[in-house]
């Protein structure tokens, strides 16, 4: 038999002849009011400050409404209505009774999941896609999900006569606005505590539209409050004397600023805080699922996620397949308006994040990193950034060892199992990994020996309200969801 | 480590390219998977290419069956309307392979459907016609004559289909008959009980048997992939077949359930694309059975454009095994023609 010749393959070529027509998402239905209060005590209040703040749809730079920006004085308002709420109602309510409101709130936001969706994606300019079947389904998940702990809690935690904190500060990021809103609020209410949540101030719309879904849902006033505003209203929320807890997703910094403020308090304290993930790739993993995780685990979101796969270790005998299929597939993801029932890739959430991940990037080309871009267009108004690769990268490298939350993919390789545990371990954070192997002893050895609290293995970002999620040392302590979320608002004897 | 890590990579490099200049060549396999004979230096001046190298089958890449069909599952998530749709639609009705394979089939039969064929809606002007009509042998030299003047191919099925039970002569008596008979494309089927055995080298051996005995006619490997079960022996025996020289790989024969299915056919994708990257090589895919709506015709299109792109988004290389989707894609079009859906009545049924 003649064997054919060699051919040196053809670039393959993506969106050349079928490109998909614009498939926008509606927004008619999205009621918007021009300007929004703090929800406190059931109602929604002028500041004190009297001051409003604008938040703006990311992928337009268009103003979309005008926010009370929440001083001190509205701040101990809060607390002082959360304290009262839980002393006279909360506290004393039975368990299946709070269970009730709680499913309720669930059912509400499955009514309302269009237009949180299509508002999730306007006002933190993720795409429509992953907004309408990952943060909002999710959302109500985790309600429906501690619903049914409420009157279980002496199950949970047996012999051990669980009790509400009181009164929970709860201050949230802007990657996932309504679902860590529901992260943080269902596993609280669920063990009897009240509530002051402040979102943050890039995306504050659709924890607004959750506090009109409570008001709605009869939750007795005060249970619940939302207030708004920048750092300085997270500060005064921190350091306020009349709360219990605090728990806080957000950056690495602001969570050491936190532990500082709260420490010598009696405040209890859980912070879910920044990442630097490995997501390893061994020479018998199934390499074209594997490269789906890869792109799931660093664009997911544009990247801003604290667990994102955001450092990638190839093993070298399969390192140049790896590549070639990753550049191809970054070719065929779609970047662009956030509303596009087709978009992969959606606005970068602010001008000032998009300014950090320009840093990086150009930080990354001066330390020697080799470079490699999607060559997709990207809208000329809002902040876009294309999907990245960087090749050449050092374990010292800064893009190696800072987190980006971008969608910026650092990739190094590595030759030995036990080369790959301590490169991935060698860091400062610790919050989730990724294992790709089809070998299952290989997974088990691995996952036993990366620090990491949220380990996947032949996939990534995955999440369910029943697992517990958290980090190890710079990524945070505590855990939210699971039972184990439960402990976090508890006391027990 | 930085440093040396660097280093490691360029000596890697070089040492490949120096390797390269000296014997200009790597080692020619002979026929037979992991069986290789170094000729390197004998045919120095002659080989400028080199030949593909056969892989050893036993190792083919594996497939998580999750991650598999979540990406699938991915595809049909985009959404396909207007300008997009209508293009998407003709391009559909193009690449299919109008099929009968029937105990009852007669020339009557054949000749309607090689109408059909050529004409699918003759109300609808400017509609491509469909790629290929599929018969079994007997009724190839029907199908040509009634085909004569258009530009549509004759496939016929052949080697013992559906089952492929019988001895390689007969085998290759069927597809030289075939072809003798005027078949451009022959669609053979593997042997799944031989490969099931693990007996790679057989199946691998008949289908070059067979490929040399289409001669000029492209040869469609049928994997029947409901037969195979899991999705790293779907990737498997979509290797052996590449590797062996099929000029399309086919999910289905159409009379075993469940045929194509989006999650297989992308398997099968993906082992192209590692046969074009490796070789250089491009072939085609025909899923087979069971897509007979349009929407899903255009999800396997999508599929087609961000697996392999835009070389392959067309009817030389892909095609829909099919009877009842040239009906649905048809109603489609006319709808996107007058905004109303018609009565089937309006279609004929051949």
């Amino acid at each position: 038999m003649q064997l054919p010749k060699k051919k040196t393959p053809k670039a393959l070529k993506f969106n050349a002849t079928f490109t998909y027509a614009p498939a926008p998402e509606s927004k008619s239905h999205v009621k918007l009011q021009e300007q929004y209060g703090l929800f406190i005590n059931g109602k929604f209040e002028k500041p004190n400050s009297g001051k409003y703040f604008e938040t703006i749809n990311p992928a337009t730079e268009e103003k979309l409404a005008m926010v009370a920006d929440a001083n001190a004085k509205d701040v101990d308002k809060a607390v002082k209505a959360a304290r009262t709420a839980y002393d006279k109602v909360w506290s004393k309510m039975p368990g299946k009774e709070r269970a009730k409101y709680i499913f309720r709130i669930s059912r509400m936001l499955q009514e309302k999941a269009r237009e949180l969706s299509v508002l999730e994606t306007m006002d933190g300019g993720k795409p429509i896609r992953e907004s309408r079947d990952i943060d909002i389904p999710l959302a109500a998940n985790h309600f429906f999900y501690y619903a049914g702990w409420a009157d279980k809690l002496d199950y949970a935690f047996p012999n051990q006569q669980p009790k509400s904190l009181g009164v929970a500060g709860q201050i949230i990021p802007w990657n996932f606005p309504l679902l860590m809103a529901a992260w943080k609020i269902a596993p609280a209410l669920a063990t009897g505590n009240t509530i002051v949540l402040k979102p943050a101030e890039t995306t504050p719309l659709t924890a607004l539209k959750l506090a009109e879904i409570i008001q709605e849902s009869g939750l007795p006033e005060g249970v619940v409050n939302i207030i708004t505003g920048a750092g300085a209203t997270g500060a005064a929320l921190v350091q306020h004397p009349g709360i219990d807890k605090i728990a806080f997703t957000g950056s690495t910094d602001v969570g050491k600023l936190i532990q500082r403020a709260t420490a010598g308090t009696n405040k209890r304290l859980t912070l879910e805080l920044g990442g630097k993930a490995a997501n390893i790739i061994f020479e018998d993993a199934p390499l074209d699922q594997a490269v789906e995780g890869i792109i799931n685990g660093i664009f997911f979101n544009q990247g801003h996620v604290c667990c994102a796969g955001s450092r990638l270790f190839v093993q070298e005998s399969v390192y140049q397949k790896v590549i070639r299929k990753l550049k191809d597939r970054i070719e065929t993801l779609i970047v662009g308006d956030p509303l596009d029932k087709n978009t992969d890739i959606g606005a970068i959430n602010s001008k000032q994040q998009l300014d950090t991940i320009k840093k990086y990037i150009s930080i990354g080309i001066k330390e020697g990193g080799e470079i490699h871009e999607s060559s997709c267009a990207i809208p000329k108004k809002g902040f876009y950034c294309r999907p990245t690769l960087f090749t050449n990268v050092s374990q010292s490298h800064r893009i190696a060892r800072e987190e980006i939350f971008g969608p910026v993919l650092a990739i190094q390789t590595f030759r030995t199992d036990d080369e790959v545990i301590e490169k991935a371990n060698n860091t400062a954070y610790g919050l989730s990994a990724g294992v790709w192997t089809d070998k299952g002893s290989k997974i088990f050895n691995m996952t036993s020996k990366l620090r990491a609290g949220v380990i996947w293995a032949n996939t990534f970002n995955k999440f369910d309200p029943t697992s517990p999620f958290g980090g190890y040392k710079e990524s945070g302590f505590g855990r939210e969801g699971g039972v184990q979320g439960l402990s976090a608002y508890l006391k027990s004897f | 480590m930085v440093g040396k890590n660097r280093r490691y990579d360029n000596t890697e490099k070089d040492a490949t390219e120096l390797k390269n200049s000296i014997s200009g060549q790597e080692p020619m396999f002979v026929f037979g998977m992991g069986k290789t004979l170094p000729l390197a230096n004998t045919c120095l001046p002659m080989c400028a290419q080199q030949s593909i190298s056969i892989p050893d089958f036993r190792y083919t890449p594996c497939i998580d069956q999750v991650g598999v069909e979540e990406r699938a599952a991915r595809f049909t998530k985009r959404s396909i309307k207007k300008e997009t749709k209508l293009q998407g639609l003709k391009l559909a009705l193009s690449m299919i392979d109008l099929t009968t394979l029937e105990g009852k089939d007669t020339a009557g039969k054949v000749q309607q459907l090689c109408y059909k064929a050529m004409h699918p809606h003759d109300a609808l002007p400017g509609l491509p016609t469909v790629a290929a009509i599929c018969v079994y042998p007997s009724m190839v030299k029907i199908a040509k004559k009634a085909l004569e003047g258009s530009n549509i191919k004759v496939a016929s099925v052949a080697t013992a289909f559906p089952s492929g039970q019988a001895p390689r002569s007969v085998k290759l008596q069927d597809t030289k008959f075939a072809v003798q008979n005027g078949a451009d494309e022959v669609d053979m089927v593997i042997s799944r009980g031989k490969f099931l055995e693990g007996e790679y080298n057989f199946v691998f051996d008949e289908i070059a048997a067979i490929k040399e005995a289409c001669g000029p006619a492209r040869l469609k490997v049928i994997l029947e992939t409901g037969e195979l079960t899991t999705y790293d022996k779907v990737r498997k025996a979509s290797d052996i077949a590449l590797y062996a020289g099929a000029d399309f790989i086919k999910t289905s024969t159409g009379k075993i359930q469940p045929a194509a299915t989006m999650p297989v056919t992308l398997v099968m994708l993906e082992a192209i694309r590692d046969y074009y990257y490796e070789t250089g090589i491009q072939v085609g895919m025909k899923p087979a059975g069971g897509i007979s709506k349009s929407k899903l015709a255009l999800h396997y299109l999508v599929m087609l454009n961000e697996v392999l792109g835009a070389d392959w988004m067309n009817n030389h290389w892909f095609r829909f095994g099919a009877s009842s989707l040239a009906n649905d894609v048809l109603m489609q079009l006319a709808k996107e023609e007058t905004g109303v859906y018609q009565s089937g009545d309006y279609f004929s049924n051949d």
